[in-house]
């Protein structure tokens, strides 16, 4: 079985200047591995050149044992943004469509095969009842949910969430990572999830990749969530706490903001 | 217009409405482009890009008046310029928005000049102040036959690329960089969708005019996305309002003596009004409502 990862001394620039270099990572089908590290550090840039969107500038990266190239049914991906725009009038349920043949030319023909297929996805990520609505009236959770459903609909055995988390309120980031990490566990696909905030994923995570300083590394979270390990990556305060039921907090004395200023 | 009012039996008065060639050309036409305009005012408000609807229309005032002053068609100056215009937006990406100031600010000005240009061109052609009330505010009751062909091929070929790229457009239009993720040419999309909308505006231009274009470039479509969120149905509705508001519009100027482009854009407005009015109430007179 192959890696559903594997980079070989990969590095990217952009614009004349190094994001990072050298970078050897490896991961298992099926893991559940954050991606951390400061703003501007180059965790979105990972991700994309993983999707092919951005190009190495040196080494190679494979995909389930192939070359990376857009359109890899194997991939979804959710990008970075904010909330949908409130006006944007298209059902929940034609945006997942759109991940399975949203990319197809030519006249669109009805297909039970395929409505079910969307309404199969729509159910396991619970968003059934607002399936229906236009997607700029759902709240950041359930917009989130409809775009896992996407992400899923092609068959995807690889999840690429870019700060997926950011702008829920407390309980939907809850919601959302036990959902991915059900995903994960049951339909064995391998998550990369990009975070700024780890608190919410640390109970779920099986890898933590460290983006910074133009390096990757990668480790097993109770080595790396460490108050000395994160201050070094960091480079600014960080501590970490253990709760009294045994879980890890993060605490950061101020928002930790990389001085390579690529923020992509 | 004529001697005889309606009737109000329907197939006397559309016997009466099409007993001249000219309103047979004006119904034809009207037919094409409001199939045309409608299917593409769809994605003009999907994706946010009124401005550059009306934009494309200004810019394709002085190709007419070049296309007059060149004794050549001016649809033909009209569907030049707007198409050159519409590659130089998607070349230059789609910041040329209106929410982007300094764009905004250098398109105004662009603008601005256009107009002048066309004026200065019809100035040079005879002085003719008819020619320039015409592509400001249209001219469908004195559309030529030459014209009509014209208007057919492209309202044929761009309502077939727009479904053939339909959901790709979509896609990328809700959600770029998931798009380009999955394989869709953004870029390309959107720079193939401007030159459809190009060719809309040139022969819009002719029934409504320049100043009056988003009558059946905008309106039919932002009623229809208020209507509906499926996107098959809401295309459809766009189509079929844009047909509603030609064909009404030009039975009443028919039969009254007031111009075509007024009953076009009060019917376009009025229909806006009337769905779009109960969403806008304060939430407790909606609960009447639902």
């Amino acid at each position: 079985m192959p890696s559903a990862l594997k980079l070989d001394r990969a590095a990217v620039r952009i614009g004349g200047g190094l994001v990072w270099s050298d970078v050897d990572l490896e991961v298992e089908q099926g893991e559940f591995v954050a991606i951390l590290g400061p703003n501007g550090a180059g965790k979105s840039t990972l991700l994309k050149a993983l999707l092919g969107l951005v190009p190495l500038s040196h080494g190679s990266v494979l995909v389930f044992g192939h070359p990376v190239r857009r359109g890899n049914d194997d991939v979804g991906y959710l990008p970075q943004r904010r909330r949908f725009d409130p006006d944007l009038r298209i059902r929940a349920t034609d945006l997942v469509r759109l991940g399975l043949d949203g990319g197809r030319w030519g006249v669109p023909l009805p297909s039970a095969a395929k409505r079910r297929r969307v309404a199969q996805m729509i159910e396991l990520v619970g968003a059934t009842g607002y399936q229906d609505r236009a997607i700029g009236e759902l709240s950041g959770g359930e917009q989130q949910r409809v775009l896992i459903a996407q992400a899923l609909v092609s068959g995807a055995r690889m999840l690429m969430l870019d700060e997926p988390l950011e702008s829920l309120d407390l309980s939907n980031q809850q919601a959302i990572s036990e959902l991915i990490r059900g995903i994960c566990e049951r339909q064995g696909v391998t998550v990369l999830l990009v975070a700024h905030d780890v608190n919410p994923i640390l109970p779920f995570i099986d890898r933590v990749v460290y983006v910074a300083g133009g390096h990757v590394l990668s480790g097993q979270p109770r080595d790396v969530i460490r108050t000395e390990t994160l201050t070094r990556l960091y480079g600014a305060p960080v501590e970490v706490l253990h709760t009294g039921d045994g879980r890890l907090v993060v605490v950061g004395q101020y928002e930790p903001v990389s001085h390579h200023a690529i923020d992509h | 217009m004529v001697g005889q009012g309606p009737s109000w039996d329907v197939v006397a008065d559309i016997q009466l409405l099409l007993q001249f060639h000219f309103m047979q050309n004006a119904f034809l036409a009207g037919t094409l482009v409001a199939l045309l305009a409608g299917a593409t005012g769809y994605f003009v408000v999907l994706r946010g890009q009124s401005f550059v609807a009306h934009m494309l229309s200004q810019v394709g005032f002085p190709g007419a008046a070049a296309g007059v002053l060149l004794h050549v068609s001016p649809v033909l100056g009209l569907i030049t310029f707007c198409v050159a215009a519409a590659v130089g937006i998607g070349w230059l990406g789609r910041d040329v928005e209106a929410g982007n100031r300094a764009e905004s600010a250098a398109v105004g000005s662009i603008l601005a000049f256009s107009l002048g240009l066309g004026l200065l061109f019809f100035r040079l052609y005879a002085g003719s102040a008819q020619g320039i009330y015409a592509f400001l505010f249209g001219s469908i009751l004195g559309i030529a036959d030459r014209d009509v062909l014209l208007t057919f091929a492209i309202a044929a070929a761009g309502l077939a690329v727009l479904v053939w790229m339909g959901r790709p457009l979509v896609f990328a239009s809700v959600d770029p960089d998931v798009a380009a993720a999955r394989g869709v040419p953004v870029r390309l999309v959107s720079i193939g969708f401007l030159v459809i909308l190009a060719l809309a505006v040139a022969i819009t231009v002719q029934i409504v005019g320049t100043l009056l274009i988003f009558a059946l470039l905008v309106a039919p479509g932002a009623s229809a996305l208020q209507l509906t969120a499926r996107p098959g149905l809401g295309f459809v509705l766009s189509i079929v309002l844009a047909l509603a508001f030609t064909w009404v519009g030009l039975a009443l100027a028919y039969f009254s003596d007031f111009p075509v482009g007024f009953f076009v854009t009060s019917l376009a407005f009025g229909a806006y009004v009337v769905i779009r009015a109960p969403k806008t109430l304060p939430v407790r007179t909606r609960a009447v409502y639902a």
